[in-house]
């Protein structure tokens, strides 16, 4: 019986289509806002910007700030935190074995949640990387919660998946404690409530491209690392034991896969707050359309997630113009009905 | 392509307890090995020690001569395949998506299958029968069906020692028939060593030529099928009263069990 050479070809094709339906929705996204500018205009800004094409400048002055310092940082921001959620999204169901795995399921929301707070406290205007001092702390509390919850997992040189759930079940739940207790003493420390309220409902806050120069290799370069594992969590869905008489050293990839979703999720954090959803439902959507084969799954759910977020934020910012809906409440809004649908649509039980 | 493996003076206690004591067991290449004992005897312990996954607390055990403690996992698995009593896919994966993740061990990082991988994959399920069902979901299978893809992907490592953990529990008769026939058809015909540990006393004396019978985590009894399953063994190591008799076409000891009298 021949085997149908599937994946190599799969992955090219869809790389290619939705690569393109990115690329596109980058370019919408920069169009619209308080003031519309026209794609063809967009379009040969853009390439004007490499030196091998000289279109005749057609727009104003003001047209272009707006596009380079405004809209693209914001919109590419958007893309890289859908790609890195996404992908993070697809690490730990993979790892974890759960279809409810997403990205903060290891305690990073609520350890970026912390430290974001603590930094709005603080009466300190620093700036680092172009970064001020809420994303960086964001960034730093994801990751040392991360790293507190394995170390709770840990057993005998082991660390049960189950245990990594609860503990990170559990410290989640302790840390969203202290930031509930911060925010209701929040008038006498002088925190904003707003601005704690942005963070937690995700909102993509990038003003200036050396922020990205920053995010952008983290969140790129985590994606790539991400496919040399995709084999790797294909075996993993197996279980340990399956994995481990496959040739896997469990331990180690372990904590790989844990570290490398992780960081993606900080990266991710930094720049956005708390995005719900695309994390979540993202994988899932598209191993419904293409297969559980991890090593088409990564790519195409980093794709299809920076796609969801450009859009998102796009109505987040124009449903209420001038005002500005948190990008989390679009990604809940469309993703928990989109969610049930696949469920439904399924009519057998639910394996991912 | 065989290799054999030596269990050299090794203990292995659990953090709750003692699981094997002092085992001295060479199997030699080409050979077919069944293990025998009660529940919680040591033979799954043993398999585990066996494909390298658990590390003995004493003694050693060496694959063809070389250590197992030297070998890292992707070496072993290039020798050594196991069909584990337990497994579950939470995930879609078709049931060629799961014979093919046997070639693992073979595949380098980032590289797509190659021909012969496919081909080794599409020959091993013709093997085990399956082709058939390549492209139906495996979380869709029966138990049955669902052991021969595990025991397809264990092949499609193309071993040269197959470790297998009761794997027969929970068939029915017809699949448990073709799973040890094709076993034995993969010992003689390309001398596949062989150690599985069994529960059922007569279908491991109809296709083992040596079994082991463990109790309490020690070797009580080890030799052919005649040898180790006598009235006097089993009475001791399962506390069962049974009578044996002669398989009517083979020759192969028969156990014959005889109820409690209180029963």
């Amino acid at each position: 019986m021949p085997i149908k050479p599937k994946n190599g070809k799969r992955l090219l094709w869809v790389s290619l289509l939705l690569g393109g339906v990115l690329v596109f929705s980058v370019f919408i996204a920069s169009a619209i806002g308080s003031v519309n500018i026209s794609l063809p205009d967009i379009f040969h800004m853009v390439l004007n910007k490499f030196a091998l094409f000289h279109f005749p400048t057609t727009w104003r002055a003001v047209d272009e700030t707006i596009i380079f310092q405004i809209r693209l940082p914001r919109v590419i921001g958007a893309a890289l935190v859908g790609a890195a959620l996404a992908t993070a999204g697809v690490l730990f169901q993979g790892l974890l074995r759960n279809p409810l795995a997403d990205p903060y399921i290891t305690g990073t929301s609520a350890g970026a949640a912390l430290g974001a707070t603590i930094a709005m406290i603080l009466p300190l205007n620093l700036a680092f990387l172009g970064f001020g001092l809420v994303p960086v702390a964001a960034f730093i509390g994801a990751l040392v919660t991360v790293i507190l919850v394995y170390n709770m997992a840990r057993v005998g040189g082991r660390t049960p998946v189950v245990s990594m759930l609860l503990a990170g079940f559990v410290v989640s739940a302790l840390l969203t404690a202290v930031i509930t207790f911060l925010m209701s003493i929040g008038d006498r420390l002088g925190l904003n409530l707003r601005s704690v309220f942005s963070f937690l409902m995700g909102h993509i806050s990038v003003t200036n491209w050396s922020q990205l120069a920053v995010v952008a290799p983290l969140v790129i370069g985590g994606i790539i690392a991400a496919r040399f594992f995709a084999f790797h969590l294909n075996a993993f869905s197996m279980g340990e034991e399956s994995a481990s008489y496959l040739g896997i050293d469990v331990e180690k990839d372990k904590i790989f896969i844990l570290a490398l979703g992780s960081l993606l999720t900080a990266a991710a954090v930094s720049i956005s707050g708390l995005v719900g959803f695309v994390g979540l439902v993202m994988p899932h959507a598209v191993r419904l359309i293409l297969g559980p084969d991890h090593r088409l799954l990564i790519p195409a759910s980093a794709l299809a997630g920076a796609i969801f977020i450009v859009i998102a934020d796009l109505l987040a910012r124009t449903i209420l113009a001038p005002g500005e809906i948190p990008v989390g409440i679009i990604t809940a809004l469309i993703g928990a009905p989109f969610f049930l649908y696949l469920l439904r649509r399924s009519r057998r039980e639910y394996t991912f | 392509m065989t290799i054999g493996i030596e269990i050299r003076d090794v203990s292995f206690a659990y953090t709750d307890g003692m699981a094997l004591r002092n085992i001295k067991l060479s199997v030699t290449a080409g050979e077919m090995v069944g293990l025998l004992g009660p529940n919680g005897s040591g033979k799954t312990t043993l398999i585990k020690l066996a494909s390298g996954i658990l590390r003995p607390n004493h003694g050693e055990i060496l694959l063809g001569g070389t250590s197992l403690r030297s070998m890292s996992r992707k070496n072993i698995a290039r020798s050594v395949a196991v069909v584990p009593q337990q497994f579950d896919i939470p995930f879609a994966f078709t049931t060629t998506d799961v014979v093919m993740l046997g070639r693992f061990p073979f595949i380098k990082t980032l590289s797509a299958e190659s021909t012969e991988d496919k081909n080794i994959v599409s020959e091993t399920m013709d093997l085990v029968r399956l082709s058939q069902f390549g492209e139906r979901r495996f979380d869709e299978l029966s138990g049955g069906e669902r052991q021969k893809v595990i025991l397809a992907m264990a092949l499609a490592q193309q071993p040269k020692l197959l470790l297998l953990d009761e794997p027969t529990l929970h068939l029915d008769i017809s699949h448990q028939i073709e799973i040890l026939e094709l076993v034995r058809r993969l010992n003689t015909t390309q001398k596949l060593t062989v150690v599985a540990a069994m529960h059922d006393l007569n279908l491991a004396a109809l296709y083992f030529d040596r079994l082991i019978l463990l109790k309490e985590g020690r070797i009580v009894a080890d030799g052919t099928p005649s040898q180790v399953l006598t009235e006097g063994t089993i009475s001791e190591v399962f506390a069962t009263t049974v009578k044996v008799e002669v398989h009517p076409s083979t020759g192969a000891p028969h156990i014959v069990v005889m109820p409690r009298k209180n029963s």
